[in-house]
């Protein structure tokens, strides 16, 4: 029965690891949530609200770098955040698209039937534009995007939403009919240094981009005026005026401060100085306003202790839970053939989902942060578990169940004292296939709000920082190894020793 | 028939079983019975159904027609659980638990029935004794033992809960003729001893006649002809049962 007792042991400390987690949560009044997107610029905007709204006295927090456009509108409508930096481009050509709202009084109009509001503009307007390095536009004489056209050979790179976007890629080939075949999608950040190494001749700009100057780059003239403005402005929802009428006020001060020298000026000492936005965003306000902030600074270690909980909370709920389903379904599917086949063949599917587009589709349904993000892991932890464990107790030898069954055991027992033990070999290689997995895919939750190691990773690439890639990429290597060790040691405790002779010998 | 008077009734009996797998006929039309505290071997050629036939008594075969009773009741699948711990089964690989010393293997069924550490123990040591079991190898597990002595766990596991019937499945197939010889006198004194009622599947004619109070030939699913072998070979029911005694008697005889 010993077996038995080390199987319950073993369930029992994943579920108590499990329950201990989601104790942790639960807030009586929700704070003032700031969001913004995973650019720089949008970062400091956030920053500059959290912070004028922090100078209030009031409870702020700004989940930054949460992804792209998609992800913010969502979290917005979903009240998984209050507050976030848009354009109104974006607003009417991509979020609203084929509704005609074209100016910003009827966009203003019906973003508030879904009950958000919108600020004035901030004060600049950061358009989109095409770039090149300023050489290579001067040799072959291309000044404007129709010039483009008689280079069809030119490659292009785009940041991935750009691509995608109807006011982006698509829009802008059609009004143009540029015949360009080598386009492909990439990150921003990353443009600019493919530019360099001329990987790529031609890419999407923010005009309030710092690395316009500091590359060298040249501004194609949009001169079919495809381009429509692309004001800086708050949406946020309208409850917030009544929840937290101060914050609202303090925020809506940035209204109509900003200019783009003052934009362009902020995004260089963020992107080219490598400046924390948040220091950045402090120096603004004491310039313009006149207000003492201090933006609050974490150790490194702390920031990486929270770093830590947090990857390690991802991991371990989800990774938790994976196994308390996944044994089960694995059983079923052995006892029930034709309910395993369509088990393995669900979560066989899931396992093809790529793992972004599952924590978007996660949005609608939970929000932004750690719940979907734990939910997307878990779908992901279970295929190699529910493998292991149908093929752990199909491969057991007939003649050994036959045995079992023949001494007269009843199927629970056979299977808790012999089919079980038998396949925990499988079953826990299975479980360490999964938390592997997990650990690295977990680093992609930051881009839903989620934090962990894929926070610094995250920052790095927008800011082209290899070290706080580093910083992020090291850890969750290291966690991914820890992980593998841990089991190695929970092998020799749950694997029954007979089963190690048999391998030994 | 007369002898009917003496016999005692038979503890295990089959009436019209017939079993398919798939298109293949298994058992037609089995009539068979059992009598206590002798030993009955089946035997037949390879795929004639009477490792099947083993199966289908101790329940891990179910006959698509027929019934199966036990001590003049019929069997239901529900009661086989109960059932199965007044059978004792041994087949050729053993069957034995890896992941299970050799005490847990043997042990494993009273420890389940909640017997006592003491009676635990005892009945342990009783086993290993009768069958010839070293006692050191009792901590062992199954892949630390060699071929003989996991033939003698796997007696000892049937054993255990001191069955009135042991179904054995060419226990002996897979041992060499030198551990075989051995076992084959040591089986011999414990089934003696004990007066258990056994059912031994074989295909080996010299095996048969050893153990074998009574044979059942089989051949393609049907029992061709029941009794001893001097029957079979004075009053053959049919010309493959003579071909098959020659077919194997010949070789001791060369010897001689």
């Amino acid at each position: 029965m010993r077996s038995r007792l080390k199987m319950t042991l073993f369930l029992s400390t994943v579920l108590t690891f499990c329950l201990l987690d989601f104790a942790g949560g639960g807030d009586a009044q929700i704070p003032f949530r700031v969001g913004s997107k995973k650019f720089t610029e949008n970062v400091i905007l956030g920053e500059l609200v959290t912070l004028l709204v922090e100078n209030e006295g009031l409870p702020v927090i700004h989940r930054d770098q949460l992804g792209g456009t998609r992800i913010l509108w969502n979290a917005l409508l979903k009240g998984e955040i209050d507050v976030y930096p848009d354009y109104t481009g974006t607003l009417s050509r991509e979020i609203l698209a084929g509704k005609g709202l074209w100016r910003e009084d009827d966009l203003r109009k019906y973003i508030a039937g879904y009950g958000i509001l919108m600020s004035e503009g901030l004060g600049f307007n950061n358009t989109y534009a095409l770039g090149m390095k300023k050489e290579i536009a001067e040799r072959l004489g291309i000044s404007t995007i129709s010039d483009l056209r008689k280079y069809p050979q030119l490659k292009f790179g785009f940041a991935n939403e750009f691509m995608n976007r109807q006011d982006g890629w698509t829009g802008l080939r059609q009004a143009y009919m540029l015949p360009q075949k080598e386009v492909r999608g990439l990150e921003h950040e990353l443009a600019y240094i493919g530019l360099q190494d001329d990987a790529i001749q031609v890419t999407d700009l923010y005009s309030t981009d710092a690395e316009i100057a500091y590359y060298h780059l040249k501004t194609l003239k949009d001169d079919r005026h495809f381009f429509p403005t692309y004001d800086a402005v708050l949406l946020y929802r309208a409850d917030l005026e009544k929840r937290w009428p101060q914050g609202v006020t303090a925020m809506l001060r940035l209204e109509k401060r900003i200019s783009e020298p003052d934009m362009i000026r902020m995004n260089e000492y963020a992107k080219i100085n490598k400046i924390p936005a948040s220091i950045v965003a402090t120096a603004f306000l004491r310039q313009e306003f006149g207000i003492q902030v201090h933006a609050k600074k974490e150790s490194l270690f702390q920031n990486f202790l929270s770093r830590t909980g947090e990857h390690l909370s991802l991991v371990g709920i989800s990774l938790g839970a994976a196994i308390l389903l996944s044994i089960p379904m694995g059983i079923l599917a052995v006892r029930y053939s034709q309910l395993g086949q369509i088990i393995l063949g669900a979560v066989g599917i899931i396992q093809t989902v790529p793992s972004l587009a599952l924590l978007v589709f996660m949005i609608p349904l939970l929000g932004i942060g750690s719940a979907p993000a734990i939910f997307a892991l878990f779908l992901y932890s279970l295929l190699p578990i529910v493998r292991n464990t149908h093929s752990g107790l199909e491969n057991i030898p007939l003649e050994i169940r036959e045995s079992a069954e023949a001494l007269g055991l009843p199927y629970r027992d056979r299977l808790w004292l012999i089919e079980l033990p038998l396949a925990s070999p499988s079953i826990l290689s299975g479980i360490k296939t999964s938390a592997v997995i997990n650990v690295g895919t977990a680093t992609l939750g930051a881009l839903i709000g989620a934090g962990g190691y894929g926070q610094p990773i995250l920052t790095g690439i927008r800011l082209d920082d290899l070290g706080l890639i580093l910083e992020g990429a090291v850890p969750a290597a290291l966690l991914a190894l820890g992980v593998q060790g841990i089991f190695d040691l929970a092998e020799r405790y749950f694997v029954p020793r007979g089963l190690r002779l048999t391998s030994e010998e | 028939m007369p002898s009917v008077n003496f016999s005692p009734p038979p503890i295990i009996e089959l009436h019209n079983c017939w079993k398919a797998f798939g298109k293949i006929q298994a058992l037609r039309s089995i009539h068979l019975k059992i009598p206590p505290e002798t030993t009955t071997v089946l035997i037949g050629p390879s795929g004639c159904g009477k490792s099947t036939l083993l199966r289908l008594m101790i329940g891990l075969v179910r006959a698509d027609q027929g019934e199966v009773c036990f001590q003049g009741t019929e069997i239901h699948h529900q009661d086989m659980l109960e059932l199965r711990q007044q059978l004792g089964y041994v087949i050729q690989s053993g069957g034995l638990f890896p992941h299970l010393t050799a005490r847990q293997n043997v042990n494993l069924m009273a420890r389940y029935l909640k017997w006592g550490k003491k009676e635990l123990e005892d009945r342990v040591f009783e086993l290993a004794a009768m069958t010839q079991f070293p006692r050191d190898g009792l901590d062992r597990y199954p892949v630390q033992l060699s071929g003989g002595q996991r033939q003698r766990l796997a007696l000892m596991r049937a054993l255990m809960l001191n069955p009135k019937v042991l179904l054995l499945d060419e226990p002996l197939g897979a041992l060499d003729p030198m551990i075989r010889f051995d076992l084959q006198a040591d089986l011999k004194t414990i089934f003696q001893k004990l007066r258990k009622t056994v059912v031994w599947v074989t295909h080996d004619l010299n095996e048969a006649e050893y153990f074998g109070d009574s044979l059942v030939l089989m051949r393609e699913g049907q029992i061709l002809q029941q009794g001893t072998i001097e029957e079979m070979m004075k009053a053959p029911v049919d010309i493959f049962v003579t071909r098959f005694i020659h077919a194997q008697r010949r070789q001791p005889q060369v010897l001689v």
